[in-house]
């Protein structure tokens, strides 16, 4: 078939990839997003000025440029960020010897592809609404080509939404039935990692706060009952044994060893955890957990670990126990002598203070660093001075300013150089509870490091020296806790509450499509179809369910599709109608050939007492159809004598 | 021998054709035939791009995405499908042409379902047409050329009509029979003879090669039959009717263009070239008969002879 492409279908093709264009450029290099423009550009003025297209050389000569601009930024040509750039740039040169149908049809393909990749980049709810007028553009371009004649606009973007609508419904079995694979199919580069936040391995001063400073979503919490109090929630991640100057790092090898025992106290508490990704294996869990989640352990300090990095979101079940008794029974030697690790020629100054407590029972030690934290000058800030070589000396006894880290390192420091065990927990505390969707939102900004000292039969107990200092912190949130709010991202200050309002509502509009549409993953579809098919289906009951749908869903499309659209019948043809059912009674029918005046001779010449009749009502009835010169009067009178018509009465008189 | 295959291969005799009944052929579900283009196929690898990435990464929009072009793909194949299912296709004779000209078919293509036909294309084997749009409840005229080789009836082949749109990934198609035969006259070709080599000329002075001494001799009221070229325009333009010059002399005397004057050629050029004679006589508006093995034809002048004489050339 023979296509004529006009300037109309250029400017068209040029618009649509330039649309494209601009919602991929945050995830292009500066350049690349250039060269693309320029690239349309040049073939715009191209077809404006018709020059000619430029040679096959010029070609290779710019692809080489691109492919060394390419190396440059990102050092090889493979993973996400890369290829995005090398599609994009590369499909934009191919609009240069862009001209026959197929180069169109190649780069409306082009068009569909990176609107698909726009979503490996994000899924908010914005990207999923930019992409839809792309989608609609990119179909009515797809009809477009097809029609050499040119077409309004309007016309072809209405055809595009329609079948873009008509598309939905087995689009919706699709999803929720095609089977899911878990990914990723091949290792994903380190690119598709990027911008993924949470806890690290280690704590280092500094590292808490900057994390802190960061008002991403870490995860967000339902919970089956009332929500605890503020001071409950200490959000368990990685337990820290082992110190090494201004660095605390887990243990080893702690995961091989058996669990501390754990002893469970009053009433549990059930709640769903919708952890974001970030490329860890942290699950976060409410202390203390009593049953953990599939695909996950708990470490022997109880902080849960998936058995893969959490790369996607992921949701999950669990209990804890606000009360509780953790590893009450003695202390193994090597937990001791873990748990009392310290580096000796460190820290002077701290040492020779626990030395001087040596003989205090391990409780009164405890409060008489917290009464230390509370009665000297200290403050809890989020921009603390630059330590030392000593780093615990020089806040102790000199700075006195610090956050949650600093806190809780100096504090197991001292109770480690005392002689107790002690261990520093990292993890979150608090949350912010959404009322319009009823959970909870934990924010990276509520990350917190707090201690637990192990004392005789009462085993590992939390103790958080930051509430010492602060107690607004624990009981009411960092934003209650810091003078200097002005460092805190916005979501977690105190002041602009009616716009926090709105981010709640905004909040919870995305938890749901988190959940929902973005959720929605192989485990997701795993529960909906044991609950659907029963706990032993199999792939094919899924892929029969899934065709079976699609043929009923096809079959309705067709039956609304194929029905013949009714003909609108003008009003002399509604009233000629009626006049056709009462012949039709007598057994006359107007033939499809048939002309109304030729029928109304044959009507004339089957009922003779009714020739002045029928022949008025054919000449008024062509006069209304063909001629200029009717008027309401004659479709008047066209009513009045059909109305008037009655076979029978003139049969039986 | 090749060509003909060629043009129709083996397997086109168990494909489903959309008969005529009378002078039209409707195209009804059973007789449209569909299969993906070759964007289809290349649709149909990118959106396994898109799935592969989607599992890949475990984007949720991913799969969305790729499930509504999957489900749009599909749609379109329906909506190829509903284009070109009940069309009405009727063939109008065409004009008979000389061998080795081109016949021009004209092929009516009407909608019966009240809904405009896009981007409808029609043609017969080996020959592209552009495509055009049926409006609803209308008829589109499509104007199909047909080389022709030999003279005689020439049977049309079947007419392809076809359908890409809307999206171009599905080709929808059905096969049209219609028994519409083309006249094909027979190719003219002048083998330097002279028809009055033949023995039995009758009439005087009958070279209609002459010329020149053709005498006007008045008007006459134009009557039916009449050469269009013998009408007098000037002296009908007064407006008080048709005026048809009579003329006199030799020029008008008959010629006998007989099949035993070009004895010693082939049977073929032997009629290329009484049809060659044929188209002389005419246009020199000379009155003949023609002599052929099977029959002869009274001389006249008339258009109607003139098709009659190389009508039974062309089916000798």
């Amino acid at each position: 078939m023979k296509t004529v492409l006009s300037t109309a279908h250029l400017h068209f093709l040029l618009v649509t990839l330039g649309l494209v264009l601009a919602a991929h450029s945050p995830n292009l290099p500066f350049w690349v997003t250039l060269t693309s423009i320029g690239f349309g550009g040049w073939r715009y003025l191209l077809n404006r000025y018709q020059w000619p297209m430029p040679s096959t050389l010029i070609l290779i000569g710019i692809n080489i440029l691109i492919a060394m601009g390419l190396l440059l930024t990102f050092r090889h040509l493979f993973g996400r960020d890369a290829s995005l750039s090398l599609l994009v740039v590369m499909s934009s040169l191919k609009l240069l010897e862009t001209k026959a149908l197929r180069d169109y049809m190649l780069m409306i393909f082009i068009g569909f592809f990176l609107v698909g990749n726009l979503f490996l980049f994000n899924q908010t709810i914005a990207t999923f609404l930019l992409s839809m007028p792309l989608l609609l553009l990119l179909t009515a371009l797809l009809i477009y080509v097809r029609l050499g004649k040119t077409q309004s606009i309007s016309f072809l973007l209405q055809y595009a939404g329609k079948l873009l609508l008509q598309a939905v419904p087995v689009m919706l079995i699709l999803f929720v039935l095609f089977p899911r694979i878990p990914g990723p199919l091949w290792g994903l580069s380190q690119d598709a990692l990027n911008g993924m936040t949470g806890l690290g391995d280690r704590l280092s001063f500094g590292n808490m706060s900057k994390l802190t400073q960061n008002s991403a979503i870490a995860f967000r919490v339902r919970f089956k009952g009332a929500i605890p109090s503020n001071q409950d929630l200490y959000w368990r991640g990685p337990v820290l044994w082992h110190q090494d100057n201004r660095e605390w790092l887990m243990a080893s090898d702690a995961v091989g060893l058996s669990s501390e025992q754990l002893e469970k106290v009053g009433q549990s508490v059930r709640y769903t955890i919708t952890l974001e990704p970030h490329n860890r294996l942290w699950m976060l869990l409410l202390d203390m957990p009593s049953s953990i989640p599939a695909n996950s352990k708990l470490s022997r300090e109880y902080s849960l670990q998936a058995n893969v990095p959490v790369r996607s979101r992921i949701r999950y079940e669990a209990e804890s126990y606000r009360q509780y008794k953790l590893g009450a029974a003695p202390l193994s030697e090597r937990n001791r002598i873990v748990g009392l690790q310290i580096h000796d020629n460190e820290n002077p100054r701290t040492i020779q203070l626990a030395q001087s407590v040596k003989t205090l029972n391990p409780k009164q030690k405890i409060d008489f660093i917290l009464n230390r934290f509370r009665q000297a000058p200290f403050t809890y800030t989020l921009n603390p001075p630059i330590l030392g070589n000593n780093p615990i000396d020089a806040f102790l006894f000199e700075t006195k300013k610090g956050f949650c880290e600093h806190y809780a390192a100096s504090f197991v420091y001292f109770m480690r150089a005392s002689g107790v065990p002690a261990r520093i927990v990292t993890g979150y505390q608090g949350g912010e509870f959404n009322p319009n969707g009823g959970y909870l939102i934990v924010r990276q900004s509520d990350a917190h490091a707090w201690a637990e000292v192990w004392l005789e039969n009462q085993g590992w107990v939390r103790v958080d020296p930051t509430a010492a200092v602060s107690p607004q912190r624990i009981e009411r949130g960092i934003g209650e806790a810091l003078s200097d709010i002005d460092e805190l991202p916005l979501m977690s200050r105190p002041d602009y509450p009616w716009l926090r309002k709105i981010m709640l509502n905004i909040d919870a509009v995305n938890n749901g499509w988190n959940q929902w549409v973005l959720g929605y993953n192989d485990e997701k579809q795993f529960d909906l179809l044991t609950k659907l098919l029963g706990a032993n289906y199999n792939l094919r009951d899924v892929i029969m369910w899934m065709m079976g749908t699609i043929m009923v869903v096809m079959s309705i499309t067709s039956y609304f599709l194929f029905k013949k659209k009714a003909v609108k019948l003008s009003p002399a043809q509604v009233i000629y109608q009626q006049y056709l059912k009462k012949l039709k009674a007598s057994g006359l029918q107007q033939l499809p050939h048939e002309g109304a005046l030729d029928f109304a001779y044959r009507c004339a010449t089957a009922f003779p007492e009714l020739k002045d009749e029928v022949m008025q009502i054919a000449a008024h009835y062509n006069a209304l159809q063909y001629s200029a010169s009717a008027t309401a009067n004659t479709l008047q009178a066209l009513q009045q004598q059909v109305h008037a018509f009655n076979i029978q009465s003139t049969r039986t008189s | 021998m090749f060509a003909k295959i060629r043009s129709n291969p083996f397997w086109q005799q168990w494909v489903r054709v959309a008969d005529s009944t009378g002078t039209n052929a409707i195209l009804s579900p059973r007789k449209i035939y569909i299969i993906p283009t070759r964007w289809g196929f290349l649709y149909g690898l990118m959106l396994l791009g898109l799935l592969a990435g989607a599992i890949n990464y475990s984007v949720s929009l991913g799969f969305f995405v790729t499930f509504l072009l999957t489900s749009l793909g599909n749609l379109g194949m329906l909506h190829t499908w509903r284009n070109l299912v009940y069309l009405e296709v009727r063939l109008q004779h065409a004009k008979p042409v000389f061998a080795g000209e081109t016949a021009q078919v004209l092929a009516e293509v009407s909608d019966t379902k009240n809904r405009v036909r896009y981007a409808i294309c029609a043609h017969f084997p080996n020959n592209t047409q552009d495509h055009q749009d049926i409006p609803a409840n209308a008829t589109q005229s499509f104007q199909l050329p047909i080389v022709t080789h030999q003279r005689g009836y020439f049977v049309c082949p079947r007419l392809t009509l076809y359908t890409e749109f809307p999206l171009s990934l599905f080709y929808a198609w059905a096969y049209v029979a219609q028994p519409l035969q083309i006249l094909v006259y027979p190719k003219p070709v002048h083998h330097a003879l002279d028809p009055r080599a033949s023995a039995d000329v009758d009439a005087q002075g009958n070279a209609f090669y002459s010329k020149g001494d053709d005498e006007f001799n008045g008007h006459k009221t134009y009557q039916q039959g009449d050469a269009v070229s013998r009408v007098d325009w000037k002296a009908s333009s007064r407006g008080i009717g048709l005026f048809t010059k009579q003329y006199s002399g030799k020029g008008q005397s008959t010629v006998w263009l007989d099949w035993e004057s070009t004895s010693g050629l082939e049977k073929e050029a032997r009629i290329s070239q009484l049809t060659y004679w044929v188209i002389e006589a005419y246009q020199s508006q000379q009155t003949f008969g023609l002599r052929l093995p099977n029959g002869t034809l009274k001389p006249s002048n008339t258009e109607a002879h003139y098709h009659q004489a190389l009508t039974a050339l062309a089916v000798l």
